[in-house]
This record gives C-alpha cells, structure tokens and sequence, in this order.
C-alpha cells in the first residue's frame, strides 16, 4: 500500500515537474520584487550606515518615526493624500454613475462608441505628458488661462505655479479629467449586465425614466458602487504620484496643498538621501495601508462575499 | 415616450460635451506644437494663435539622433516588457489553475500576500540598488513593478480552469503530449483573447511609464536609456530648474539651453501620437481590461 503510494507520489511529482519549472520565473520575480522588499522595511528601524550594509546598521527603533512626526511635515502630507481621496472617491462615485447612466440612454451604437473611444483618451496619457497639457493652459507666460481668458476680463495673470491655494480645484479638475472615463466604463459594465426585462417591464406599468434609474438602475448599482468603495477606501494612504508630482511640477512653493506621502517620499529619497525620514514615511504607508486593505476587506466580505479580495 | 426622447437628447448632449473637454486640451496641444514661437510668447498658447509655423518639428528633426534614440527605447521597452512579462504571467498562471498540484496552497498564498503588503518605494529601491543592481541598465526600465501582477495571474489563471482545461486538454495528455507541448499549442492559442487583454494594458504602462527611469535611471550613466517619456520628463526638470535659478538671482530666464516653448508641446505631441494611432485597433481590449480589472485593481 505505502509501496503504491510512494510511487504514485513520485508519479505525480515527475508528471508536474514541468510545471513547476513553467511557474518558476514567475515565483523567482514575486520574491525579488516583492518579498524581499517586505525584509527591507527594516530599513526603517535602522540608523542607516553604508560602511555597515544595511543589514549590520544599528538599530534605531522607532527614532526614524519619532523625528519624522516631530517634524510637523507628516500631518500635512497625511493631510493631503487623506483629503484628496476622499473628493476623489465622491466625485468619482457620483460621476462615473452619473455618465454611466447617461452611456445607457444612448440608442446609437456608433455614437455610444465615439463617446467611450473620447473620454478614454486620457486614460491613455502619461503623467509626464499631462504635465505638459496642464502647462499649456497655466504657464505664467505662454498659457492659455492667463492670456487668453483673464487678460481680456481685465485681471492680470496669475502666478499658477506659486499660489498653492489653487492647487486643490486644479488637482481635482486633473484627476477627474482623466479617470472619470476609466471609472464611468466600469460603472457602464455592471449596467449593460442588467437584463432588459426589467426596463420592459417597467415602461409596461407607465414607469419615467427617472423612475426607472432611481428603482431599477441604481439599486442594481450598488453592489459594484460598494465593492468600488470599499478598495479606494483600501488604498486612502496611497497616491497617485503622476498627479502629484508631474502636474505641479514638483514645485516646493506648492508643496502645503501638493505633497502627498508619495512625493515626500520620493523627495526625501532621491532629492536629499534621507534614508531616515523617507523610509519611515514609506514603512508608515504601506503599514497603515495593509491594514486599511485588510479592514476593507473585512467590510466586503460582510457585505458582498463574492467581491471579496481574499 | 416623450420623456425617453428627452433623456437621450440630455445623454448625448451631456456625452459631447464630455468628449470635447477629454481631448480639447489635447488639441491644444496640437495647435500649440504648431504655433510660431514668437507668436506663443507674445499672446500665449491659443486654440487660434495669429501665426502658425512647422519650426518646431523641424527642429525634432533635426534633433533627431536624441528624440529617436527615445523612440527606439520606447518600443524596445514596451515590446520586450509586453513579451516578457505575457510569458512568465501565463506560465505562472496555468500552474495556479491546477487545483491539485501539490504545493499551489503555499504559492497562492505568496501571490495573495503580494496583493495585500508591499514593502513600499524606499525598501524596493534598496533591493533594486544593492542585491539586484539594476541601476543604469535597460533592465532598470523592464524589471520593477511590471512584469507580473497578482490581479493578472489571477485573471489568467481564472481563464485557464473555465475556458481551457477539461475536453480537448485532457485528450491531448492521453495521447501523450508533453506538458510544454500542451501549454504552447493548445493553452496558449485558446486563451489569446484574455492574454490580448492584459497585453494591452501592460504595453500602454511599459509605452507611459517614467516612474522606473526616475529611481533608477541616473542622469549620468543612465542616459542612453532615456525613453521618450523620461526625455520630456528631464527637460521639465531642466525648465523647473532654470526657472527657480532665474527666480532666485532675480534675472530673467536665459532659456537657450532647453527646447523653446513650443519645440516642448511638439515632443510631447510626437509622444502620444503613436498610442492614439494604434488606438482604434485595441480599443476593444482596452475597454475589456477596464471593465474586467477595474472592479478589483
């Protein structure tokens, strides 16, 4: 018996060793860029000595932390990327339902097609470019907002670049500019699931449209609104660092209404080799960001099993 | 029915508009990149600038051994990474969908562990500087971030147990056809539709990524590698810095060592061009890979 066993274990081993090798690459690159970046969040708890290594530096406890709290720069950058989800999670909720219901209503399918081909078009742009579209319509100098639209009002132009109290609408006019496509078509797919039946069903009885959208469309939303919700709410800590750092040209006088985690982070990183600050600043994120990931989850799984991560 | 013809004509009225604030700053661009310099300094970028001129692209012309070296990176990159990363993504998701291979548990659980925890920036540069150094070579561009992701795998891997496995796959083990034999010219050719899918998007974030450049990517050694959106993402940085000089000692912009204005809108222009050419031809897979990974991206 054991004798059959054994040789049916072999059997299976030599019969799956092809695929084990099949996966190897794949296993090899997760532990490069994944795994072993989870060691390197020791950095963080080290006075960091490169004559030492890294592994052979002190350790420094939660000194990195300490100084980085006390420095008064990590509540406005927590500040920042906590506020700015959070219009972003709103807004985006609202008007990707909002064009997503409209995309139904459209009859034409050639018309329905150039409106998805358009307002994906953003989608497709790096931030590095959109930097430079912005700039085109916010240079002090050559853009369009100053010369062509405040100019002939008789207000003289405004310095985009160094009034920080401006950043906010412009960041989310950016931000919505861009996604609201990406998140209306998600949105447009849950709608186009839903079976006619219904709608026939309901114009039978005399139902308005609106009727039809508050009874039938936007209930049978919300599960994907709650599930969408539920994972942005799991990335708050997280920004998206094209639109920070490309769009306000990483611009320091900007940085009270600009500076998200990630900008500090790659500033105090590559900027000014501070491997302290910038690596309890990114320890603190990806912490805090597990375990609003993990808390998300929970939520899901309460709510809609189904849609759950893990 | 009244209101129903109402609610259309408010749908594609509100949709144009919509479509036109998507590419108008687009076209700005556009019309920007071929506006005369001296026109756009003195009345600024304008949607009916008083004088157009072709200057700025016959300077990229010109300047053509670095805008193309650009280029080149560019699709060198995209394709190999696109290539690469659609290889090790399908081999590593057709033995995650074997349910009873010994030791899937433990290598799903290492996928899910990469989906929920990350090390953050400052850990995985240390990787990628000190063990793995990528630093100043084109694997700088091809290694970090995107050769395999958990959300992929899983899609695939998903794909491969409801659209492949079962009939024709199980005859072909019976006649004896190797594992690689089966995963090549029966697993691989039945799946194109999803692996299309993912392959779009990760050559879309191959052609626009900057990221990878800017950490590991020196001005110095790291040059020749320069992709077309690190070459414009340098000369913001050139511009940043000459302009916070300039501010400094009070003088004007001595603006001879960068692009002109316009030259800039016109790289940035022959930058994107190439992805809204090939647009219209995977639209479809990229509409596909929004609705299928946007729920759980």
């Amino acid at each position: 018996m054991t004798e059959n066993k054994r040789k049916r274990q072999a059997r299976r081993i030599i019969q799956y060793l092809p695929i084990y090798i099949m996966m190897l690459p794949g296993l090899i690159y997760l532990v490069i860029n994944n795994i072993l970046p989870m060691f390197g969040v020791i950095i963080a708890f080290k006075n960091l000595d490169f004559r030492k290594g890294i592994l052979f530096s002190d350790w420094a406890g939660f000194e990195n932390f300490r100084f980085l709290f006390a420095s008064g720069e990590a509540f406005k950058m927590i500040r920042n990327t906590l506020g700015y989800n959070i219009v972003f999670i709103v807004l985006g909720i609202i008007m990707g339902v909002a064009v997503a219901i409209l995309m139904n209503e459209v009859r034409s399918k050639l018309a329905l097609k150039a409106y998805q081909t358009f307002i994906l078009i953003p989608n497709l742009m790096s931030f590095v470019i959109i930097s430079y579209l912005v700039y085109a319509f916010l240079a002090p100098d050559t853009g369009l907002v100053n010369n062509s639209i405040l100019e002939p009002l008789g207000i003289s132009g405004i310095s985009w670049y160094t009034k920080p109290e401006y950043w906010p609408l412009i960041l989310t006019i950016v931000n919505m500019w861009q996604s609201i496509g990406f998140t209306a078509i998600i949105y447009y797919s849950t709608i186009i699931g839903i079976s006619t039946d219904y709608y026939e069903a309901a114009t039978l009885d005399g139902a308005s449209k609106w009727q039809q959208i508050k009874n039938i469309t936007l209930p049978l939303l919300k599960p994907t609104i709650i599930t969408l919700f539920i994972l942005n709410v799991g990335h708050i800590f997280n920004s998206n660092f094209g639109l920070f750092y490309q769009v306000p040209r990483n611009q320091g006088m900007l940085y009270e209404t600009t500076r998200t985690i990630d900008v500090y982070v790659y500033n105090a990183l590559m900027n000014n080799n501070d491997y302290a600050m910038s690596s309890a600043a990114s320890v603190f994120q990806s912490f805090v960001g597990a375990f609003t990931l993990i808390a998300a989850n929970m939520i899901i799984r309460k709510v809609r099993p189904e849609d759950s991560l893990f | 029915m009244v209101q129903g013809k109402g609610m259309r004509i408010l749908a594609n009225s509100v949709l144009t508009l919509l479509a036109a604030f998507a590419i108008l700053p687009i076209v700005l661009l556009l019309i920007g990149s071929f506006t005369d310099n001296t026109t756009a300094l003195q009345e600024g970028f304008s949607y009916f600038p008083s004088k157009l001129s072709g200057e700025a692209y016959r300077y990229i012309l010109d300047q053509w051994t670095t805008i193309g070296k650009g280029y080149l990176n560019t699709i060198l990159i995209s394709a190999t990474g696109t290539a690469v990363s659609l290889l090790i993504t399908a081999m590593f998701s057709y033995g995650l969908a074997i349910r009873d291979l010994p030791g899937r548990g433990i290598i799903m659980g290492i996928l899910l562990l990469t989906m929920l925890f990350n090390g953050g920036i400052v850990s995985q540069f240390f990787v990628y500087t000190n063990f793995i150094r990528v630093k100043d070579t084109f694997f700088a561009l091809l290694v970090p971030n995107f050769l395999l992701n958990g959300f992929n795998v899983i899609l695939v891997s998903n794909y491969f147990r409801n659209n492949v496995f079962g009939g024709i796959l199980e005859a072909a083990k019976i006649d004896g056809a190797s594992e690689y034999r089966i995963f090549w010219k029966i697993a691989v050719p039945l799946s194109v539709p999803i692996l299309a899918t993912i392959g779009v998007m990760t050559a879309i974030g191959y052609w626009n990524d900057w990221t990878n450049g800017l950490y590991y990517l020196s001005a110095r050694d790291g040059k020749q590698y320069y992709t077309i959106q690190l070459i414009l993402n340098e000369i913001n940085n050139n511009v940043n810095f000459l302009a916070s000089r300039a501010a400094e000692m009070g003088l004007t912009l001595d603006t001879s060592s960068i692009p002109s204005t316009t030259v800039r809108m016109a790289i940035a222009f022959v930058g994107i061009l190439p992805v809204l050419v090939a647009y219209p031809f995977f639209q479809k897979y990229f509409v596909k890979g929004i609705s299928v990974g946007g729920l759980k991206g």
